[in-house]
């Protein structure tokens, strides 16, 4: 019986031959990472253990970027705490405000993920890295705090489940589409515990960015991880960020899964996610008239060049809805650079939308375009939970950059080609 | 384990446990302050210490934070009862030391204000309202061990010592 991808990655880092779905494993990671969030309790919970140093100063990275740049005084007392054990630590991947961006954005710019590796970060969205054909997962802060520590944590070997995509995507189709059609199909808990595998030559034909869209949301459907096997593609993203040497694993042919799921993009248009589960997808052709108050575009999940782009595309000229605020994030600072280089800053702000720094805040109701009651948003972001970005009454539809865009132009959920006509 | 049953539909997630609005600390009284307000906002001036949590299917979906559960064991809630845990609050939890069971068949049959016993040792609930018992799904061994040393860094802290 051979392996699927996730189990060869975790079978090297445990040191053994192979490994099946089901079996407690302990593994060395190659990365441990942390935000302004949750890096504070797992620095508490570190102290606890009675060890003076990390186990790898070189293989922690700490990116504070929920609430920083510091919304309020508690932030910047979290924020403060991270940065004096950064320091104390001499971390050598910790971002301060300047060189700092959204952490799933950051991470793959910066070389600091490579294919075949096994990350770990006290955050949900860590599984973006699966994008690169790493295995990467989400935990909490006492688990940081232990593979801060040892450099090494418990797994259980997922199950994993194949989706495969077959043919060319519809204008405006996007990775974000891709997988928010999964999760419309199988529900937020229809991969729990799973590794969720991307294939098909719908994947291939993505973009780097797209396929970091596809595995960021993995979560969504309960994943442990998104994941996707690397080709000339993800060879040439990593070619001049990541100077160390890495493994190119794929799945074998008799592989087993717990699922295999095949679609035809031919029956796949850009989907809106409704409040207040991302399961709760409707094709934009039959979302109806919602009106909406912001749009925000931006975040781990399409805050890269590619979402900006498609963004300005539909911006190009024309003006946001009065009664819409349109709020674009670029995910880092080298994104936001570029962004500016190719004229998409201006074409923003001419548009009638603000440009802010990078910060994961609005998309978890932290700060910089929170929602009022009964105020509706429609954005690019992973989640639409009740009082996700602000009041519990407020509400979220989740959607990719060209749809968000093209809804700030409408001032209600619009698709694309209704805008460009 | 002994307390009343206060009941949640399937797939709470961990924005509804704790706000991220409240993030901006990890004091667990502060964060107990807050616990499931967006899902129950009058939960907290309800629910007495040692009471229960009962829900359904993929409880603590979504976010990361470890805040959740300690919220929710600093409110005092004695063990969170569900149909199925997500997978990183289920890690959370045990590594924090608060009591979850997975029970597909109590979760469903508990109803809201029934007076329930865990019995962890044993895998048992027992409802004292209704009589009824139900099985808890067992933990795997290694995961006892965390549990038996009362969270995962007793269980590091030990086996660093260990092997200095």
């Amino acid at each position: 019986m051979g392996m699927t991808i996730a189990e060869k990655i975790l079978a090297a880092h445990a040191g053994k031959a192979r490994v099946t779905p089901g079996e407690l494993i302990t593994a060395k990671v190659d990365l441990v990472l942390g935000n302004d969030i949750t890096a504070p309790v797992a620095i508490k919970e570190f102290e606890r253990l009675g060890v003076e140093t990390v186990f790898d100063r070189d293989k922690i990275a700490l990116v504070p970027d929920h609430f920083v740049p510091n919304k309020d005084i508690k932030a910047a007392e979290q924020a403060k705490l991270v940065r004096e054990f950064a320091r104390q630590h001499q971390i050598t991947h910790y971002f301060e405000v300047g060189q700092m961006g959204i952490e799933h954005c950051l991470l793959p710019e910066q070389g600091l993920v490579a294919p075949g590796e096994l990350i770990i970060g006290a955050d949900s969205h860590t599984c973006t890295y699966g994008a690169l054909g790493a295995f990467a997962t989400g935990v909490g802060s006492t688990d940081m705090a232990a593979a801060m520590a040892t450099g090494e944590l418990w797994f259980k070997v997922p199950e994993s489940m194949k989706f495969i995509f077959h043919g060319e995507a519809k204008p405006w189709v996007g990775g974000k589409d891709l997988i928010l059609h999964i999760i419309g199909d199988i529900g937020v808990d229809g991969a729990t515990y799973m590794a969720m595998e991307f294939a098909g030559e719908g994947i291939e034909a993505l973009s780097m960015d797209g396929r970091f869209t596809m595995c960021n949301m993995a979560i969504e459907a309960g994943g442990k991880a998104g994941i996707i096997a690397p080709d000339a593609k993800t060879l040439d993203y990593v070619k001049d960020r990541v100077n160390r040497e890495y493994e190119i694993y794929e799945s074998d042919q008799d592989a087993e899964y717990a699922l295999v799921k095949e679609y035809d993009l031919a029956d796949i248009e850009p989907l809106v996610a409704f409040p207040h589960k991302p399961e709760n997808t409707r094709p934009i052709s039959q979302v109806g008239d919602v009106p909406i108050d912001q749009a925000v575009i931006g975040s781990c999940t399409n805050g890269r060049m590619e979402d900006l782009r498609l963004a300005a595309k539909i911006l190009e000229g024309r003006k946001v809805d009065p009664r819409v605020r349109l709020i674009v994030i670029p995910g880092t600072q080298a994104i936001y650079l570029q962004a500016m280089e190719e004229g998409l800053i201006k074409t923003f702000i001419e548009a009638g939308g603000v440009v802010s720094t990078p910060t994961c805040g609005p998309c978890l109701g932290g700060y910089m375009g929170i929602l009022a009651a009964g105020e509706r948003c429609v954005s690019t972001t992973n989640r639409n939970f009740v009082g996700r970005m602000g009041h519990p009454q407020s509400e979220v539809y989740l959607a990719n950059p060209a749809v968000a865009a093209a809804s700030a132009i409408a001032g209600r959920l619009a698709s694309p080609a209704e805008i460009l006509g | 384990m002994r307390g009343k049953a206060w009941k949640f539909r399937d797939d709470v997630n961990t924005d509804e446990i704790i706000p991220a609005r409240y993030l901006n600390t990890s004091d667990p009284k502060e964060l107990a302050r807050h616990c499931m307000e967006d899902i129950d906002p009058q939960f907290m001036e309800k629910m007495s210490p040692g009471d229960i949590i009962v829900a359904g299917k993929n409880f603590g979906c979504g976010s990361s934070r470890e805040h959740a559960p300690v919220a929710i064991k600093a409110a005092g809630v004695s063990c969170v009862i569900a149909e199925s845990f997500a997978r990183i609050f289920y890690r959370n939890a045990v590594n924090i030391g608060l009591p979850i069971m997975e029970a597909k068949e109590g979760a469903q049959r508990i109803r809201e204000g029934d007076m329930i016993r865990v019995e962890p040792e044993e895998g048992k609930i027992i409802n004292e309202t209704t009589g009824e018992e139900y099985q808890v799904a067992p933990f795997p061994p290694f995961m006892q061990a965390i549990i038996a040393q009362g969270g995962l860094i007793n269980y590091v802290r030990a086996r660093v010592q260990e092997s200095r």
